[in-house]
């Protein structure tokens, strides 16, 4: 227990209030001052990989970490579709995942916000719209509110994001 | 490496009676392709199993250009620890495609073979599982994606009639015995996929898995593409594993075009697949953790892995390492400058890992969930072919690093870790060795990194030219294989990540697991949806 202790202090608070990154933490003010307004403090996001390669997923982890910590601007993940205030998509939708990325928007309470992440869900990136796999982008499934490009987009592109579908509702 | 064929598998199928013929047209020679007679299929399988040969993988394939017109060819391919890769290849009746199963000596052939029945509509014979894999429920019964008369080209339509059919799943009668369902949309931040669960009290009695929700039709969308557009796609198979694809596809096609990267080349790959190999595994120890509830190595590890990230996207311009390989080299070169700062990081973290593992060792509440659970024994571990970290940990060392020893690996000093418990904190033992072994590895490709260009050029084959080639990523053994069509074009790329093999071990593992410990279990194996589902 100790040792965790040392540990703890030894690498102190590493979440990012940067000069390099100032930008980053004006963007995280103004996320959490929108979240708080529009959303009580708290944003809900449910994740459905439609079939993703795993890239976003592994960003979207990223943006939970220290250095981010995209939890203390009041943005959680949460496991059930139903208390969800937005539904963060990645990848195309493959047509095996099509029934159940419908299914999950349906089990959210409206109003919601959709969030298409990365080249592939915004126009199906690298695997290509004319392939009898994918059923579509995004947007050809559910109505989408915004788009974050990049393959994958990284942490700040989708904290940004976020932000910015807050600021447009 | 020597240009002489490898006969040694040959010679032993001569010995039972077993006829088969060397294809030119099939390289590198050190890893062969052999064709044989269609009633010889399974009795080659056999005489492979009596040779303790580790199966790779079984797939199909349309005649290339140098093949009879129209005939389907089913491959399979096999390892042994002396004698390296040998792929064995048979053509089919044209007007009824139809193979024996292999399952009954390599039961990991199984979901491949059910690959293969979906993508060809090959009937496979003596099979103890039909029910169709990739293709789910709502596909139209004589789709086949991988006929050349499929339309690849736009997203399939569902056969309306069988929205409503449900997969066929293991059930138990019993009034004791209750079923858990979860996902394909799993509670967390994951790959989608379904696991069914039949459940006694706490206790898990069988899990069944049913993937195949991020298809993405792979295969088919490789056809027809330049190999620069292949690697492209290659590198988002799994996007955990970019470099490990990128080079399994890279180094098949550069073996089919008998292209030899330069040294440089080689060592900076090296150094790329093992900072992946790092990366992941301190992000899953980190996460492994966290499922048991110890948020301090959560934390920890997943600072490491951004400092990593950090580093790749300086250097290499790109956090995860994607598009780092080209055709007969790599993207970036490494500056002295890179070089120092990368062996610096290489060093801190391998530091930093090994003051964590100290912590986490230390932690009665960790070690007391992580020990002796989800075990997987030896001889289970040898039956299915369990690969990387996962065999590693259950006696099965199959390393593509050592068996095949590819450029730079022949050079370097790989250290194997080898557990024999089976369990989860035996995985996360040989993922810990492996951080120290790959960073030895890295410093020592830096501090010698050979002079000279990163790049030659590179030069498709004709067509109906074919490569293969085994990689070592941080999952495990990755089998691509490659062939040429006109123009340069691809045309046909199967490739094998480990987590075909490794999903299978998974199942095995949570029998009578608490249902609680599963995520537990599941994460230590940490198999690739979108690798598996291609």
């Amino acid at each position: 227990m100790l040792r965790i202790l040392q540990q703890i202090s030894k690498i102190g608070s590493i979440t990012e209030p940067l000069k390099s990154s100032e930008a980053f933490e004006v963007m995280g003010a103004e996320l959490k001052d929108a979240i708080r307004k529009h959303f009580q403090g708290s944003l809900a996001i449910r994740l459905v990989d439609a079939g993703s390669c795993n890239g976003c997923e592994l960003e979207i982890h990223a943006a939970n970490n220290a250095y981010y910590d995209i939890e203390r601007f009041g943005v959680h993940f949460t496991a059930s579709p139903r208390f969800a205030d937005m539904l963060l998509v990645t990848g195309p939708v493959s047509i095996n995942m099509k029934t159940a990325l419908e299914m999950t928007y349906d089990a959210m309470p409206s109003p919601k916000l959709v969030l298409a992440m990365g080249d592939c869900a915004a126009n199906c990136g690298v695997f290509g719209k004319d392939n009898y796999a994918i059923a579509g982008s995004v947007a050809d499934i559910i109505p989408v509110d915004a788009v974050v490009h990049g393959c994958p987009p990284t942490p700040t592109d989708l904290i940004q994001a976020i932000l910015a579908l807050l600021n447009a509702t | 490496m020597t240009a002489l064929s490898n006969t040694w598998f040959a010679e032993r199928l001569g010995d039972h009676g077993i006829h088969s013929q060397y294809l030119e047209d099939h390289h590198p020679a050190h890893m062969p392709c052999l064709e044989i007679r269609r009633l010889d299929w399974a009795d080659a399988a056999e005489e492979a199993k009596r040779l303790e040969m580790r199966f790779v993988a079984v797939w199909a394939a349309l005649a290339g250009r140098h093949d009879d017109a129209k005939t389907l060819y089913s491959y399979m391919a096999f390892a042994h620890p002396e004698h390296r890769h040998v792929l064995l290849r048979t053509p089919l009746q044209e007007d009824n495609p139809e193979v024996l199963t292999i399952s009954e000596h390599y039961i990991a052939a199984y979901r491949m073979e059910r690959h293969m029945q979906d993508m060809f509509g090959i009937s496979i014979k003596d099979m103890p599982d039909t029910r169709p894999w990739i293709k789910h429920e709502h596909w139209k019964a004589d789709a086949h994606p991988l006929l050349d008369d499929f339309d690849g080209h736009s997203p399939m339509q569902p056969d309306a009639g069988r929205a409503q059919v449900d997969y066929d799943y293991v059930s138990c009668e019993s009034e004791s015995v209750y079923e858990i369902p979860v996902g394909p949309v799993h509670a967390g931040i994951i790959e989608p996929g379904h696991f069914r669960f039949l459940a006694v009290g706490e206790k898990i009695l069988n899990m069944e898995e049913r993937l195949g929700y991020v298809h993405k039709g792979i295969e088919k969308s490789m056809q027809g593409r330049t190999a620069s557009d292949g690697l492209m796609l290659a590198g988002h198979i799994s996007g955990d594993t970019s470099v490990g694809h990128s080079w399994a596809f890279a180094q098949a096609c550069e073996y089919a075009a008998d292209v030899m990267t330069s040294k440089r080349c080689d060592y900076i790959r090296g150094i790329l697949c093992e900072r992946e190999r790092i990366a992941n595994h301190i992000g899953d120890i980190g996460a492994i953790c966290n499922d048991a509830a110890f948020a301090f190595m959560h934390v920890q590890c997943s600072r490491l892995r951004e400092d990593m990230a950090r580093l790749h996207h300086d250097v290499f311009g790109h956090r995860l390492l994607m598009n780092t390989l080209t055709l007969g080299g790599v993207a970036h070169d490494v500056s002295e400058e890179a070089c120092q700062k990368l062996i610096q990081q290489t060093r801190d973290i391998a530091v930093e890992v090994e003051h964590l593992r100290a912590i986490y060792a230390d932690t009665a509440s960790i070690q007391q969930r992580v020990i002796g659970a989800g075990i997987v024994g030896v001889d289970d571990a040898k039956d299915i072919g369990l690969l990387g970290y996962v065999g590693r940990a259950s006696g099965h060392e199959a390393d593509e690093r050592i068996e095949e020893a590819y450029a730079p690996y022949d050079e370097l000093d790989i250290a194997i870790p080898k557990g024999e418990q089976g369990g989860v904190s035996t995985r996360v033992w040989v993922r810990f060795e492996e951080i120290a072994s790959s960073s030895r590895m890295i410093i020592q490709m830096l501090e010698n990194l050979p002079k000279g260009s990163i790049q030659t050029d590179w030069v498709a084959p004709e067509a109906g030219v074919s490569g293969f080639a085994a990689i070592e990523s941080w999952r495990g053994e990755i089998a691509a294989w490659v062939r040429f069509g006109t123009d340069g074009l691809i045309d046909r790329y199967f490739v094998r990540d480990p987590s075909v093999i490794n999903w299978l071990g998974l199942e095995l593992a949570v029998r009578t697991v608490p249902v609680p410990d599963f995520p537990l279990v599941n994460k230590s194996f940490n198999c690739s949806y979108s690798g598996h589902d291609v």
